[in-house]
């Protein structure tokens, strides 16, 4: 492989992967801050609100991480993927700029408000901020990944004479049906990851013996929302993702599930260890025919392999794609499990007192993100050797004015900034746990006028 | 339509330059204007629930230009690569600095905080200057529209530059003296007391010296780029954008000696408008020229996307900038006023 292609591809993997540890975390805490307050005001209980601030400030500082790293993500389009933005451009800009327009605007006026307004608004202007925090980050969510399903499953385009696409359809490009599954996978995906960093919270203040009262509320709202999304992540959505790949990229299945041979009533490996060179899997355990049936509701139905397409089309990295699949897949499982049990001792009244259940809720919080990032790393290793699938190949995409040796120095100074990022961040999350909910007081009033303004609005 | 999209561009780049101008103007004078922790609190919190909102024109614009001249954000940002890159860095170095300042109570973090955040606001102003400074110019665009360009090579104006030479780094000090200016006449507004008047001494202390930098960076580029006169010799009503550049510096200093904060800001966003407004009146309809001859500049016609694209997206366009509007008029009435001091450690 070309060696400035490898780093504009590193440094892209990287900056990207590192971008999603925090939106996803917002994006998932969203709908439970918004939750909480609504609990708040329904219940009218103090206990609910302190609940919501805490959480508002973990969600204040993610908020920021994602900002920073996200910038980035929209720049290196250009900066190092120049020829496909020439290419793309005049149809994913359109989801990119509404995210923009829609979704950034609406989030960060509303997040101003929700964070710093809470004396100034009313209670139901400030539940409606919050709300409009929850929207503005999911509408964001639609758009980065309507922007990745066209490059997944193009459509809605049509060739121009200077090589590149165009737009014919805006409604095509907004209701992809790629997008949809994947919006949907990769949402319950995320709202997990705000459910069980919830939960593991909740978990460490009972084991530690403070903020009881609140640490039971995390806990309630965490276990309750962790299953329905881990339900809703295998069910429904990873269902339907993994027939749209049946569908419009039987390669990259046949890859994920390091099936070499086409053949009918194919088996589900569970554990192994693809050997491409030799294609095929050691120390395999797999339930037989059970491919065929998730992937088309026959157990005897005909899955394509490998060997049906050539191998200029496989998926480069065929190991990494298998295993990252194979770790989301595996993890999701767990998480169900989990989920299933702490509800179980949640309705039998047993969960605050059971320290093992508490330990393990305390210890799973890296887990989604660990699935989460390896759903990711699946979806975009898994659509090489293309940059838009059947359509532009990688190679073909990144910046050729770039050099291998410019994007070395920006992929250092990224890891170097990533770094202090970390670092910074550690340190502030552990300030806020240290601090916990009940501390949690009002923000202040920052402008004289502020109090006036909220009477004459009441 | 093509041309109607340049102009939206330009709006949404104008609009940033004046919203994220007086926050980065804010920061360069931070640390010169701040002489206690009140005083430095109280700048932060001036911009503190708006400077975010501010920043999202940036990529609001950066979006807009990508799907409208997808040939032109590919041109650009790549051959802005390194100076793009650094600015992204000191993006994220300013919004940490502004954010996680208050979290920490230590003064010793709080003061290196506060250098984070002016430094990187002074470096981001001169950046973007030398930014404006390079598409006046022109940049080495090869036959393909491509092109790159070294941070700086023998600091003279020719066929192949560096980003950095003579006129773009005056470039640079013209912006940052403009945004000096402009984030001055902020602080003015939002502040009383002691803070308030050193600020207004900002601007008065400036003011002459934008005035200057303001002919002199005008004769520059007739000197580099005659060329640009054109687009004023056939619409002679584009005299009256300078016109309206000296006006609005003439108006800045009778509110500063009437002491109208309010009016000398609105100058200087004024200002800023006008700048951007003639530099963009000048290239028209190019949108990239380029030093290897003007047969190789990018137009409007050649980078611009499909007419059906533009169409669809003027619709959207409509609604959403609508409700940006409306949002922005929301959250500064809502913070409206003079900033105080009252409220506890949470927050900036």
């Amino acid at each position: 492989m070309d060696s400035a292609l490898l780093i504009h591809r590193l440094q892209f993997a990287f900056t990207v992967t590192y971008h999603y540890l925090f939106p996803q975390l917002t994006m998932g805490l969203a709908p439970l801050i918004v939750v909480l307050k609504s609990l708040a005001i329904w219940k009218n209980d103090d206990r609910y609100a302190k609940a919501a601030r805490f959480w508002a400030k973990i969600f204040g500082i993610n908020f920021v991480l994602g900002v920073v790293t996200g910038i980035p993500m929209e720049f290196q389009f250009g900066t190092n993927w120049s020829h496909f933005s020439k290419y793309a451009g005049g149809v994913i800009g359109q989801t990119l700029a509404m995210e923009g327009v829609f979704a950034f605007f609406l989030e960060s006026a509303f997040l101003g408000l929700f964070l710093y307004g809470e004396k100034r608004l009313s209670k139901w202007m400030h539940w409606f901020s919050a709300m409009m925090v929850f929207v503005g980050s999911w509408l964001s969510g639609y758009f980065i990944i309507a922007t990745d399903a066209w490059m997944q499953h193009p459509v809605a385009y049509e060739r121009t004479a200077d090589g590149s696409v165009t737009l014919t359809s805006f409604w095509g490009l907004l209701l992809n049906p790629w997008a949809i599954w994947q919006y949907l996978h990769n949402m319950s995906g995320a709202a997990l990851t705000g459910a069980f960093v919830m939960m593991s919270v909740g978990a460490f203040y009972l084991l530690s013996k403070k903020h009881f009262e609140q640490a039971k509320i995390f806990l309630k709202v965490g276990v309750v929302s962790g299953l329905l999304f881990a339900i809703l992540l295998i069910g429904p959505t990873g269902d339907g993702q993994g027939r749209n790949l049946a569908t419009h990229q039987p390669a990259t299945l046949a890859a994920m599930e390091a099936l070499f041979e086409t053949q009918p009533g194919a088996p589900l490996v569970i554990i192994g260890q693809p050997d491409v060179a030799a294609r095929k899997i050691d120390n395999p355990i797999v339930v037989p025919k059970m491919l065929s049936f998730l992937t088309y509701r026959r157990w005897n139905a005909e899955v394509k392999g490998l060997d049906a397409f050539p191998e200029s089309e496989w998926p480069q990295n065929i190991p990494l794609l298998y295993f990252s699949y194979h770790i989301m897949v595996g993890l999701g499982t767990i998480f169900m499990a989990e989920m299933v049990i702490a509800a179980f001792l949640l309705w039998r009244k047993r969960l605050f007192e059971s320290r093992w259940m508490l330990w393990a809720l305390l210890l799973s919080f890296p887990f989604p993100y660990i699935a989460n990032t390896a759903g990711w790393i699946t979806a975009e290793v898994g659509r090489q050797p293309y940059l838009v699938y059947g359509l532009l190949r990688t190679t073909e995409g990144f910046s050729k004015t770039v050099s291998g040796g410019n994007a070395m120095f920006t992929l250092i100074g990224f890891m170097g900034m990533y770094v202090v990022l970390s670092v910074l961040f550690l340190f502030l999350i552990r300030r806020e746990l240290e601090h916990g909910p009940e501390g949690a007081e009002l923000a202040p009033v920052k402008v004289k006028h502020a109090v006036e303004y909220a009477e004459v609005t009441k | 339509m093509p041309t109607l999209w340049f102009c939206i561009v330009a709006v949404m780049i104008a609009a940033y330059v004046v919203l994220d101008g007086f926050d980065l103007g804010a920061g360069i004078i931070h640390l010169f204007i701040g002489k206690t922790e009140d005083d430095r609190k109280r700048i932060i919190r001036s911009i503190g629930p708006v400077w975010d909102g501010n920043e999202v024109w940036l990529l609001a614009a950066g979006g807009t230009l990508y799907f409208a001249f997808p040939q032109l954000y590919a041109s650009s940002f790549s051959g802005f690569y390194l100076p793009l890159m650094m600015v992204l860095w000191l993006l994220m170095l300013r919004a940490i600095g502004i954010e996680f300042r208050a979290h920490i109570g230590e003064p010793v973090w709080k003061s290196f905080f506060d250098g984070i955040f002016a430094l990187s606001s002074i470096l981001l102003a001169i950046f973007f200057g030398a930014a404006l400074g390079n598409v006046i110019r022109g940049v080495p665009l090869a036959p393909d529209h491509y092109f790159f360009l070294p941070l700086f090579t023998n600091w003279r104006v020719g066929p192949q530059p560096g980003i950095l030479d003579w006129y773009t780094v005056m470039s640079g000090v013209v912006a940052l003296v403009t945004l000096a200016v402009h984030g001055a006449n902020y602080i003015a507004l939002k502040t009383e007391d002691e803070l308030n008047l050193r600020a207004r001494r900002v601007g008065l202390i400036l003011w002459p010296v934008l005035l200057v930098l303001t002919l002199v960076s005008l004769f520059a580029t007739i000197s580099i780029r005659p060329e640009w006169l054109a687009n004023y010799k056939a619409m002679p009503v584009g005299y009256a954008i300078p016109a309206i550049v000296f006006g609005s510096l003439a108006f800045m200093l009778y509110s500063y000696k009437r002491g109208n904060d309010r009016n000398a800001f609105l100058a200087s966003s004024a200002y800023i408008t006008l700048m951007l407004v003639g530099a963009v009146f000048a290239l028209y309809p190019n949108v990239l020229p380029a030093s290897t001859g003007a047969q190789f500049n990018l137009t409007i016609a050649n980078s611009v996307t499909s007419a059906y694209g533009l169409k669809i997206g003027l619709a959207w366009f409509a609604v959403g900038i609508t409700l940006t509007i409306a949002y922005f008029v929301f959250i500064y009435r809502m913070f409206r006023g003079k900033v105080s001091l009252e409220g506890g450690e949470h927050g900036y």
